[in-house]
């Protein structure tokens, strides 16, 4: 869901570039909290993951594709500001160094690709998972539910922003059930890629997972052994 | 092996597995891509607004749409595009989460 120059006027463009530098900086923040032996590699191995995954367009209906935004997984495994860092990383390399989104739109890119899937699916993640018992599949049931919700959301945020600034006139409701039900597809995309990877975590190495979303330390002992 | 260091061993294969997967996806699997518009593309044209886009002022870049210019094979081109996306994106994240670790008080 990169989206090009030319779709948002300018001074939507610029708020949503104001709202993106807002986040940046509130997570440059909550990053230093959140970075320990844990996550500072685990950031750069999920940042990686979500660029190349991102590549990979993947059929959903006649005639159109999606692709992982990873937010969702991001924040489970490296917690929410990491998530909108790395995802911010990856958003700003794809528009500098190959031209997928545009530049005057990158504000809106980082938000709709970096900040709203991020915040949405770690909302929904920690929710669910405070209802699931510490089993093994915590973290991909919880990552999964987050992921599925997280797309539709970025969908409908950039619907709202097109019916704010958008270049040419068009009829809310269609781009807003186009837009919702192309985007409810891929999040099942989202939702199975994301349990599969944090499934293979938590059958792997346990102990990256954090605490919140882990299985029980008995399990995690049993893995290991 | 004693219990550490296989935690260890278990602990560097996972790395290097993952690293793996991530360039396998990146150099390989994305050749796999689907040519499809993304759902966002597709709804532009479908609903009359596709035409608004302008192209981007680094779309001149040899790197522009994921390919490397001057290399005629698709594939290979988009291999290394994938491969030059996933250093950047990894020196870079590294980089910035290993500075703002440094920069806390513990």
């Amino acid at each position: 869901m990169h989206v090009p120059d030319g779709f948002l006027d300018l001074p939507t463009s610029a708020a949503t570039g104001v709202v993106a530098v807002g986040a940046i900086a509130l997570a440059l923040r909550g990053a230093r909290r959140e970075l320990d032996e844990r996550t500072t590699p685990l950031a750069g191995l999920v940042a990686t993951f979500v660029f190349a995954a991102q590549m990979v367009n993947f059929p959903v209906g006649a005639g159109t594709s999606g692709h992982l935004i990873g937010g969702a997984l991001a924040a489970v495994l490296v917690g929410p500001w990491t998530a909108t860092l790395c995802l911010t990383v990856v958003t700003v390399v794809q528009a500098l160094l190959f031209a997928d989104g545009g530049i005057t739109a990158l504000g809106t890119n980082v938000v709709l690709l970096a900040v709203v899937p991020v915040w949405v699916g770690w909302g929904v993640a920690t929710l669910v998972a405070r209802f699931l018992p510490a089993s093994r599949l915590r973290a991909a049931w919880s990552g999964a539910a987050a992921a599925l919700v997280s797309v539709p959301a970025a969908a409908l945020t950039f619907t709202a922003l097109y019916a704010v600034g958008g270049a040419v006139p068009v009829p809310l409701d269609a781009l807003a059930a186009t837009m919702l039900g192309v985007h409810a597809l891929i999040g099942l995309g989202e939702a199975a890629v994301t349990f599969g990877v944090l499934a293979a975590i938590a059958a792997s190495r346990p102990d990256l997972l954090p605490a919140r979303f882990a299985p029980a330390p008995a399990q995690a002992e049993a893995v290991a052994a | 092996m004693s219990a550490p260091a296989r935690a260890a061993a278990r602990s560097r294969s996972f790395w290097w597995v993952a690293g793996g997967v991530v360039l396998m996806v990146a150099v390989a699997v994305s050749a796999l891509a689907s040519a499809h518009p993304d759902g966002l593309e597709w709804t532009a044209e479908h609903l009359g607004f596709g035409g608004a886009a302008t192209d981007s002022v680094v779309a001149a870049l040899p790197t522009a749409g994921y390919g490397i210019a001057g290399i005629d094979n698709a594939l290979l081109s988009n291999g290394l595009a994938g491969l030059l996306g996933v250093l950047v994106v990894a020196a870079v994240s590294l980089g910035l989460a290993r500075l703002l670790r440094s920069g806390r008080a513990n």
